[in-house]
């Protein structure tokens, strides 16, 4: 099949939604699919041979934040060449609602569309003014992919209308091996974190707090933690006497990721809520890493409900320590943890993910003639 | 005087026959829609018995769970307007019970044919959840155009009924079910 996948943020910007992108392409060509991805890009950025670029983002307020886009005459102008040249069987867009190259291409393009909706949020101003302006781009769009049941919410609440289901991908072998860090675990010890430390919704604070109540009683606890943020921040809510059992990596890079994973005894994953998916979770499991994570929906789900690692109440530092010293003391429950999680993440690897999403192709195309320039609007 | 208001008469109508004629193509988009995702619905679940068909009819599967799974995709296939959704629901519900017995994969797996079979199974069921989400999208968004006065007013549907969801329960197998 010859599919067409618009990207709306940086190419070399990494992201969720371009990591996202770059393996489900790569994941449908190993399958012997053709693949083209569209995508704002610097003018001197490497980009690999199934890349094209439409110019330069720029960076713009939008819902809250900072964005880099790309939008107007010329980036439109360069996703209607790309798919006049491009014959697409079908066209795939992603945060079509983001005012950026997604919601472009659907302005510009005829024929099967199939959109993933990536973010999730409760209540959003400008999806509420925008609405009504994408309409007519929206309703274009055959089929509707969801990553996670927030972000379907959420787009039931905001657009209306419903989505399949069909998570995130994790690239399992990237993760099964790896040396731990010198130094580090696994020893019976070691809890692991990874994210933002600086980041509330990633919950670091519950887990600092746990910390603390755990440490007096455990001499060889240890904390390992992956993330960027400022670690003097971090340090100052530890009580100095056990400052020196926290480890803080800062921004690790990929190789030294898969490490970290394979240093712990447990890794922790705090999350407050706001995840909707949890790909760190996916990682640590196709580590094989015990995991001890919050009850949010998002990890429940992916957890099989606390089949392949242990949950505790979000937001509780006095349930996370509980929990924590009860899996600490039970190396047997660990490696009978580790074993489901590496089973249960296999649900979630590429190459299941890129066959669902290639049958959404096949529904939508059934009996079409492919994607075409819109002569229209 | 009256040159002026003759012009704003005629430019108010133009700009309402040009609104008329966007809302009317917006509709007929709609309908367009609309009749692919039909006729991709349609194929899935045709697709869906035919597979159920084929496994029964394999010699794979012990003759009682052959015979429940055959005629609960006769019935499917077979199936007049009326009765369409209740018979899929139960072919969806026969699957359920016959897939999720214990073993079913395992046993499955060791004959040759059945790896194949169980794919195409999995392709089948799945097609059927997709096609019948966009299907019931494209039916509610037609159906508020449909409803808007006017489209109402203007017949801009023609004599049209407003498009039926097509609700069935299309619960895959827990075996079967990927995400």
């Amino acid at each position: 099949m010859n599919v067409g996948i618009v990207c709306p943020y940086t190419w070399e910007v990494p992201g969720g939604v371009q990591a996202h992108i770059r393996d489900l392409a790569e994941a449908l060509i190993d399958d012997g699919h053709k693949v083209s991805v569209i995508a704002p890009a610097a003018d001197d950025a490497e980009l690999p041979a199934y890349v094209t670029s439409a110019g330069r983002a720029v960076p713009v307020p939008y819902n809250g934040s900072v964005a880099r886009l790309a939008f107007g005459f010329l980036s439109a102008n360069r996703v209607r060449k790309w798919i006049r040249e491009g014959g697409f069987d079908v066209l795939h867009v992603h945060e079509p609602a983001v005012p950026s190259l997604g919601v472009l291409a659907c302005w510009v393009a005829r024929g099967p569309i199939v959109a993933t909706f990536h973010a999730s949020y409760a209540r959003s101003r400008a999806m509420s003014v925008a609405a009504p302006m994408l309409q007519s781009a929206l309703e274009k769009i055959t089929g509707r992919i969801a990553v996670s049941d927030a972000a379907r919410k959420t787009l039931v609440e905001h657009l209306g209308g419903d989505a399949v289901l069909i998570p995130n991908g994790v690239t399992v072998r990237r993760y099964a091996e790896g040396e731990p860090l010198p130094g580090w675990g696994p020893d019976g010890g070691v809890i692991g974190f990874l994210g933002r430390m600086d980041e509330p919704r990633k919950g670091l604070a519950v887990l600092l707090e746990a910390f603390a109540l755990l440490a007096p009683e455990r001499p060889g606890l240890r904390l390992l933690i992956a993330g960027p943020g400022d670690p003097d921040e971090v340090l100052d809510r530890v009580p100095k006497p056990y400052r020196d059992r926290v480890g803080l990596l800062g921004m690790v890079s990929e190789a030294d990721k898969v490490r970290a994973y394979h240093s712990v005894d447990v890794f922790c994953a705090p999350n407050l809520g706001g995840e909707s998916f949890g790909i760190v979770l996916t990682e640590a499991m196709s580590a094989g890493a015990p995991i001890l994570a919050s009850d949010i929906p998002a990890f429940r789900r992916v957890l099989g409900e606390g089949q392949a690692g242990a949950l505790f109440t979000t937001g509780d530092p006095a349930a996370l320590a509980r929990e924590a010293a009860r899996l600490l003391d039970d190396p047997g429950r660990r490696a009978k943890l580790s074993d489901e999680a590496r089973q249960a993440v296999w649900k979630y690897d590429w190459s299941t993910v890129a066959r669902d999403v290639l049958r959404v192709y096949e529904t939508v195309t059934h009996a079409s003639a492919g994607v075409v320039e819109d002569s229209l609007p | 005087m009256t040159t002026t208001v003759i012009l704003v008469a005629a430019v108010v109508v133009v700009l309402f026959a040009v609104y008329v004629s966007w809302r009317a193509g917006r509709l007929d988009r709609l309908h367009i829609r609309l009749e692919t995702a039909q006729a991709a619905l349609d194929a899935a679940l045709l697709r869906r018995a035919a597979v159920c068909l084929e496994l029964a009819g394999s010699r794979i599967l012990d003759p009682a769970t052959s015979l429940v799974l055959a005629a609960a995709a006769h019935e499917a296939r077979t199936a007049g307007p009326d009765e369409r959704e209740h018979a899929e629901s139960d072919l969806s519900r026969t699957l359920r019970a016959v897939v999720d017995q214990e073993r079913f994969r395992e046993k499955l797996a060791e004959h040759p044919a059945g790896t194949a079979l169980l794919e195409e199974l999995d392709t089948a069921v799945a097609k059927v959840v997709y096609s019948r989400r966009f299907y019931n999208n494209a039916a509610g968004v037609t159906r508020t155009a449909q409803r808007r006065w006017l489209a109402r007013t203007l017949r801009l549907a023609g004599h049209t009924d407003p498009p039926r969801f097509f609700d069935i329960d299309d619960e895959p197998p827990e075996s079967l079910a990927t995400g």
